[in-house]
């Protein structure tokens, strides 16, 4: 009895030592950094939020395997907000007050980083946002991953009035009703009569979230373009809506050669429901697309692909990959770099490690951090939907530009380009 | 667009005339070098020479670039890609061994044009009627001056009477900017037959002023023939805006009788308030998808009539769903209207975690089969979603359904005794305990089979019933309790109202406009539109 005693005893503190030795100064019990995941794994927006926590997983789980950062093993938190805004915000402050997460990456409409921003600005949390958005908001607290404005709207806009674009002259602003798309399109119309286009050709029209019956909006769509001049459809519809919208559009006959449709919030993932071959040639614009060549997406594409078979994710033979996904993935492989610089997972050290820290994505680009902005340097790419439901490039920029969170097309935004 | 056209045009007259009589040789490696290009501008010309050429293996280029079966290999050969093999784009000829760094080549909606005009202008000679059909259509929308030697030619040898008038009015548009007075006098004629709105846009600027006050079109005839051509045109169209509503209010609205039915039986018949309805309909939804997929692992050659074999499954599912309820919480409930509602409300709360549990928090795909994608093409190009004539249909079966069982069964009877006279009933002999519990699986089932429909149209997931319970209680509520008529006239006066107000003031406001006017309806008058006359009311 006294032998095994004093054998457990001189285990632990050899344990204890070796850990000690090995890891920096605390001695906790379990030494994890605990990381946050706050998607929306049911709801309108778990069709688009669900693969987020999965390529989330993966990264750590990746992270993991490597080593850990800074020695120390990532431990995932995972919450389901359930599309529900509010909850969204209960959600972040269980992960920042009852579980100290060091790191939150979550949210995908702007409505929910909305709701969670006042709580990551309080409690002094970090919150890492993957998804194009409207920009008009600069928040120490926030890192963007996603394409701000003029990494994604404007220059689908520039390339649909383009000749290879089609020459569009009128357009229909088509959005979900909250935040994103209102904002969107308020800079796309300035942006638009920067260019000429005057208010008789752009038409506005919003549906609320979850909507199913588009039979009124294509009808209104067709008949708005029949005016002679060749138009096209800018859609910020977000979440499932997306399904029925699609469906809607293959079966009246609208098809991509007459009126296209780009869609900023439309990827690979979301056409897995739909039957791709009415809406080939409809465009989306991104910074990232599965179907790009190169061996880092390669290596990404495979590694997802395994993961998911693994874990046992449904339809996991024909899962895809998508562009928060990459964002998703970036944005965790910058945290790590930055926490391993800042030798801290302090809040405050890591954000300002962050600034300039680079990473080879998938895109096949070398992604930047800018130094000010807490946005990515992001090239752009516009894809048209293939039969497979997957998009090939018609159109991409040469180098990743830098992120103008504040658009130049709302007045008096001059002046707020950096933190 | 209209600029690559003329200039695809002016290359493929020139090479008509170049190569009239010559025999077809294969295309040239130049040529196919340019289809292969990366500017656009090159390739739509190459498309264009290729489309003027038109040798069957010219013709087959077109089609593999379309397809996107046209690829590049690695030392720089055009293949096409087939099922079977490779073949080599300039001879046609097999290739061997199978190029596995052949990467297809990729085209833009501005190449796709291109291909699909030349296309219809071989296709217009086919002999096929439909090809024929949509290649006239194709050109009747981009018709210009350099087409003209493609249509005349076509007009004149063409013998189907609707194609015929497409050419004509492909005609009609290009000589509308003739020199001459007459011809165009002709064309704005034959204009006013068109249902176009873009023909109308093309007429309206005839009767424009320019800057100086002058009009545009110097031919007061002209003019003349263009206003009233514009105004037939106009009155078409209005009345194709009044049809497209009318289809669209009573998609809507079949909709929401598949949805309300069951509930006008279990809430309406047997005043039992059911907030798990919503998950009934869920329920009959995943059995759509269950029966789906069985289909395509064990039955793949009929996948197509899954929907029909879903009919039955998924008001089964739902019906034993129901009876369920029935005999475990609702009968012990019966009388008190307040411990339903919230024991039904946590019903539906668990039916909705099971599915989260079986299916995923995700929504599912559920596949329109192919004989109910795309639509029909009716008067003045309005198209009708097959998928949609298909509910609406059913709507009608399942109220006829619903109709034949209530009024002319032996259950039907005795149903209707329970909820007239419970106690009467009773005395004479009817089982009341199982007649409740036969009436709630019915009016299950039927909530099922409006499962099944909204699976064609609207998203599959855990929490869809949710978006249903609202419109169900407004259908019913509204209808007036206990009353079939009442719940088809008040889904049909909602979908349309929805519509029209959709149509004039967009989907958010249409949305309050309703519910504000279905509380002012209540408050005026809380029996609903049809109203139970009797002894029995106020029971």
């Amino acid at each position: 009895m006294k032998t095994r005693r004093s054998f457990i005893k001189a285990l632990t503190l050899s344990a204890s030592l070796a850990a000690m030795g090995s890891v920096s100064t605390f001695a906790q019990a379990a030494d994890t950094i605990k990381v946050g995941v706050l998607h929306s794994l049911s709801g309108t927006m778990a069709i688009s939020e669900t693969a987020l926590k999965n390529v989330a997983l993966m990264a750590i789980d990746e992270i993991n395997a490597a080593g850990g950062v800074m020695g120390k093993q990532l431990e995932p938190v995972v919450v389901d907000p359930a599309s529900n805004w509010p909850l969204f915000a209960e959600k972040a402050r269980q992960l920042l007050s009852q579980d100290k997460v060091a790191v939150t990456f979550g949210c995908w409409t702007s409505v929910s980083r909305k709701s969670v921003n006042p709580v990551f600005k309080e409690l002094n949390g970090l919150l890492f946002y993957p998804v194009q958005y409207e920009g008009e908001e600069l928040e120490k607290n926030v890192f963007y991953t996603g394409a701000a404005p003029n990494q994604q709207a404007i220059p689908a806009v520039e390339y649909l009035m383009s000749k290879d674009g089609g020459e569009a002259k009128r357009f229909v602003l088509l959005g979900t009703d909250y935040v994103y798309p209102r904002t969107t399109n308020k800079i796309l119309r300035a942006f638009l009569h920067s260019k000429g286009v005057k208010d008789e050709d752009i038409m506005e029209e919003y549906t609320p979230f979850g909507h199913s019956d588009y039979q009124t909006i294509i009808a209104n769509i067709k008949k708005f373009a029949a005016a002679g001049k060749k138009t096209a459809v800018v859609s910020t519809i977000n979440g499932d809506s997306n399904v029925p919208f699609y469906k809607e559009l293959g079966n009246a006959g609208l098809k991509a050669t007459d009126v296209p449709v780009v869609a900023f919030s439309v990827g690979e993932e979301e056409l897995r429901g739909v039957d791709a071959k009415p809406l080939v040639g409809h465009l989306a614009a991104w910074n990232y697309f599965m179907s790009v060549k190169n061996p880092t997406n390669a290596a990404f594409i495979k590694k997802y692909q395994d993961w998911a078979k693994k874990n046992g994710v449904p339809n996991a033979d024909t899962v895809v990959t998508n562009d928060p996904m990459e964002a998703t993935y970036v944005g965790i492989y910058m945290w790590k770099q930055a926490v391993e610089q800042a030798k801290t997972t302090d809040v405050d050290a890591v954000i300002a490690a962050l600034g300039g820290q680079t990473f080879k994505a998938p895109s096949g680009f070398t992604l930047t951090m800018d130094k000010t902005n807490h946005h990515l340097h992001k090239p752009v790419l516009i894809g048209e939907v293939r039969a497979d439901g997957q998009f090939s490039t018609v159109w991409k920029t040469k180098a990743p530009i830098r992120a103008q969170p504040w658009s130049p097309y709302i007045a008096g935004n001059e002046a707020k380009q950096n933190m | 667009m209209s600029l690559s056209l003329h200039h695809l045009l002016r290359v493929f007259l020139l090479a008509v005339c170049c190569t009239l009589g010559s025999a077809h040789a294969a295309p040239s490696t130049e040529t196919l070098a340019r289809l292969a290009d990366d500017d656009s501008d090159t390739r739509i010309a190459a498309i264009a020479e290729l489309g003027a050429e038109g040798s069957a293996q010219s013709v087959a280029l077109l089609d593999a670039l379309a397809d996107e079966a046209l690829a590049l290999t690695g030392d720089g050969h055009l293949v096409i890609l087939t099922d079977t093999g490779a073949l080599d784009a300039a001879s046609g000829e097999a290739i061997e061994p199978y190029p596995d760094d052949a990467d297809p080549l990729m085209i833009n909606n501005r190449v796709r044009n291109a291909l699909q005009s030349a296309k219809a202008a071989t296709n217009i000679r086919a002999s096929d009627r439909s090809t024929r059909l949509a290649a006239a259509q194709l050109l009747r929308d981009s018709a210009s001056e350099l087409l003209m030697p493609i249509l005349e030619p076509a007009l004149a040898t063409e013998q189907d009477k609707e194609i015929r008038s497409i050419l004509a009015l492909a005609v009609a548009r290009v000589n509308l900017a003739s020199a001459e007075p007459a011809k165009r006098i002709l064309a704005a004629q034959r204009l006013g037959d068109s249902s176009d709105a873009s023909v109308k846009a093309m007429l309206a600027t005839l009767l424009d002023k320019d800057a100086k006050g002058q009009f545009i079109e110097p031919d007061a005839e002209v003019r003349a023939a263009a206003k009233a051509s514009v105004q037939a045109i106009e009155r078409r169209l209005a009345m194709a805006d009044l049809a497209s509503t009318a289809f669209t209010g009573l998609s809507l609205g079949s909709i929401l009788l598949l949805a309300a039915l069951g509930l006008a039986i279990t809430y309406g018949v047997m005043g039992v308030i059911n907030m798990a309805h919503g998950e009934l309909l869920m329920v009959g939804a995943y059995a759509t998808y269950v029966v789906q997929g069985l289909f395509r692992s064990y039955l793949p050659d009929y996948v197509d009539s899954y929907v029909l074999a879903a009919v039955p499954v998924a008001f089964l599912a739902a019906a034993a769903v129901g009876m369920l309820m029935e005999r475990t919480v609702i009968r012990w409930l019966y009388g008190r209207p307040l411990e339903t509602l919230l024991a039904t409300w946590g019903l539906s709360l668990v039916l909705i975690q099971t599915a989260r549990v079986i299916f995923g928090p995700q929504n599912v795909e559920v596949a329109n089969p192919a004989w109910m994608s795309g639509g029909v093409s009716t008067y003045a190009d309005i198209v009708l979603p097959w998928n949609r004539l298909v509910i609406i249909g059913f709507a009608i079966f399942v109220l006829l359904l619903v109709w034949l069982m209530m009024q002319k069964t032996r259950l039907g009877m005795f149903v209707r005794a329970v909820t007239q006279n419970r106690a009467m009933a009773g005395c004479v002999g009817v089982p009341t305990a199982r007649i409740d519990t036969l009436a709630f699986g019915i009016g299950a089932g039927i909530a099922g089979l409006g499962g099944c429909a909204l699976s064609q149209v609207a998203n599959v997931g855990p929490a869809m019933g949710q978006g249903y319970i609202v419109d169900s209680f407004m259908v019913v509520v509204l209808g007036g309790v206990g009353q079939l008529a009442g719940a088809v006239t008040a889904a049909m006066g909602l979908g349309l109202m929805t519509k029209i107000l959709e149509g004039w003031a967009g989907a958010v406001v249409a949305k309050i406009l309703v519910l504000v006017f279905i509380i002012i309806f209540i408050q005026k008058r809380p029996q609903g539109l049809f109203a139970l006359k009797g002894r029995f009311v106020e029971d």
